[in-house]
């Protein structure tokens, strides 16, 4: 059994854009998954059908052992859901928001109570509690999403860009709080466009570009097919010429080499070699983003070159 | 299960009363100064020039119609702005993803605007007790028909906003048509009173039969048989509530 399991699902909107064309999608229980996939690729259409905010137009979708048509109480119980813009009544104080969402999952009060007490705590709000939610800034509400979603402790948290417009320091302990959330068995799917993002912290991941997934692999595969990696060297010396043996690089300018190393060699032969040639390296880094140029890679290879159509698979 | 639509239902029920005891200002205090206002120009000040209405006094014969109009009023708006403003926050999306019944959804959103309506429905009798002695003629009468009103209005401002795409569109209906078929509706006149063909165009007023059956259960004399009344009051409330159902059973305005 699959926490999320997705047959053949299509939807057209009333405006008649395709937005998915009858996609497949398996995540294992306790997965971290990442749905990765640039603007409009049809990623917010998924979660909208998964999360019954957007009707399907075909196709069958399955939560736990639950079906999402026939059971779909039981299906909508097992999922906590942060959507990708703010949706909260502005108006109310956020201890109102956790403890009415509890509510509508039939939580108790007398167990609501603690809980939202321990939400907000962990995402760091609890001081916020009695403000209201449109006196929050940025980072602070989408926090408040994810504690919200947290409220009925669901088993599988499904999180819609939930780090857009958030800084890199916030980012952060929210990729923190998310892995914690995971090793406790929930669950999580998570759809970006920061590339960073999926690699930090899934484990599978599925690529979607015009409403077709057009790769899904563990994380780890998909890394490994990308074996050629650039770095940046930055050197103390001006250095007119150099020689690397059995290294394609480039001396950018006086002060800044360019290395492409392959998966399996050895980053320790470049530095060795520049030792013996006297030159010092100060700093370095990679070159390019290694998913964003896969993920070009990937599009690019699945697009039928005569027409631009990508190519089902 | 049944547990958990209870508290779901009392959730998004507290959650609507809240709602109006918050901006109470704009939502309790209105009817109360209007209704007021109409019990001391129409009741005392016009009410005594124009003598008996019905063997009653002026004053005696408008106060039913004027709770039944305020009821009309805040049922329908109070779930008509509360519902449009959820869907135009989005925070209805907590409902819709949440394992909540479409019926628990109904039930939570018209039980408020009923709330609202029989609080005000309170006030205003209680103002009016200043200006006359209030005679019950069949209480049992009075409570049902309130209470079918007020369902029937809330849910007609449910339906409102679950079509409404702008703020404008949440006014119009009660101004263009709810407003003048509430002050035809036999409020501040008997039917009596005018032509004959008048007479039956008010008849396909649905407000009529509310009002009088409402005056029925205080004074005991009506325009209309009481039972018709209640019986059409019955019949409206299906059908609307059948409607309401079936659009947000759809997502109609809610879903994409
Ligand atoms: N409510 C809607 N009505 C019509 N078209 C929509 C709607 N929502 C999204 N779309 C369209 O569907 C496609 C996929 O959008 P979306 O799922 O939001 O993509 P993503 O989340 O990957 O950026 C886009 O072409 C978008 O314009
Ligand atoms: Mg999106």
């Amino acid at each position: 059994m699959f926490a999320l399991d997705i047959k053949g699902l299509t939807k057209t909107y009333k405006s008649g854009t395709k937005a998915l064309h009858g996609i497949d999608l398996q995540v294992k229980q306790g997965d971290f998954f990442a749905l990765l996939g640039p603007n409009g690729a049809g990623k917010s259409t998924t979660i909208g059908i998964i999360s019954s905010l957007v009707n399907k137009t075909s196709g069958e979708v399955n939560i736990f052992e639950y079906s999402l048509a026939s059971q779909m109480e039981s299906a909508k119980a097992c999922i906590g859901l942060v959507p990708q813009e703010f949706n909260f009544n502005q108006f109310e104080t956020l201890l109102q928001i956790m403890l009415n969402q509890a509510g509508y999952y039939g939580v108790p009060r007398s167990v609501a109570k603690p809980r939202a007490e321990k939400y907000l705590k962990q995402l760091d709000l609890w001081e916020k509690r009695n403000s209201a939610a449109r006196t929050l800034s940025g980072g602070m509400k989408r926090r408040l999403m994810i504690a919200r979603a947290l409220m009925h402790e669901p088993r599988m948290l499904i999180l819609d860009e939930p780090t857009a417009g958030v800084d890199i320091e916030i980012r952060r302990s929210m990729w923190t709080f998310l892995k914690a959330i995971n090793e406790q068995g929930v669950t999580i799917i998570l759809t970006t466009h920061y590339l960073e993002e999926a690699e930090m912290l899934c484990r599978n991941i599925a690529i979607i570009d015009k409403g077709v997934i057009v790769k899904n692999t563990s994380m780890k595969s998909l890394l490994a097919t990308l074996n050629v990696e650039t770095f940046v060297f930055d050197l103390s010396e001006n250095v007119s010429s150099l020689n690397l043996s059995g290294f394609d690089y480039r001396l950018i300018d006086d002060h800044t080499l360019e290395v492409d190393v392959h998966k399996e060699a050895n980053l320790n032969t470049v530095f060795e070699q520049l030792t013996e040639q006297r030159i010092h390296v100060l700093s370095m880094r990679n070159k390019s983003n290694r998913l964003e140029e896969l993920f070009v890679r990937l599009v690019e290879s699945g697009r039928n070159p005569v027409t631009g159509e990508i190519a089902n698979g | 299960m049944a547990n958990r639509n209870f508290v779901a239902l009392r959730t998004i029920w507290i959650k609507e009363c809240t709602r109006f005891l918050r901006i109470w200002v704009q939502t309790l205090l209105p009817p109360a100064i209007t209704m007021s206002l109409y019990f001391v120009i129409f009741g005392n000040l016009i009410g005594s020039r124009i003598g008996q209405m019905g063997g009653f006094s002026y004053m005696e014969f408008i106060v039913p119609g004027l709770i039944m109009m305020a009821v009309i009023t805040n049922s329908y708006s109070n779930v008509c702005s509360s519902f449009y403003s959820a869907k135009f926050q989005h925070n209805i999306e907590e409902m819709l993803v949440a394992p909540v019944p479409n019926w628990v959804i109904i039930a939570g959103f018209v039980g408020g605007g009923v709330a609202r309506a029989l609080l005000i429905g309170i006030i205003v009798t209680s103002v009016s007790l200043f200006f006359v002695d209030i005679k019950i003629h069949n209480l049992a009468f009075i409570i049902i028909t309130l209470i079918l009103t007020a369902v029937l209005f809330a849910t007609a401002g449910l339906i409102n906003a679950i079509f409404a795409n702008s703020f404008d569109d949440i006014s119009i209906i009660p101004t263009f048509i709810l407003t003048p078929l509430t002050y035809l509706g036999g409020v501040f006149y008997s039917l009596s009173m005018l032509p004959e063909l008048w007479q039956w165009v008010s008849k396909a007023n649905p407000i009529v039969y509310m009002v009088n059956g409402f005056r029925y259960g205080f004074l005991g004399v009506s325009d209309v048989n009481q039972y018709v009344s209640l019986g059409l009051l019955i019949g409206f409330n299906v059908i609307l509530l059948s409607v309401a159902y079936s659009l947000i059973n759809r997502g109609v305005g809610i879903r994409s």
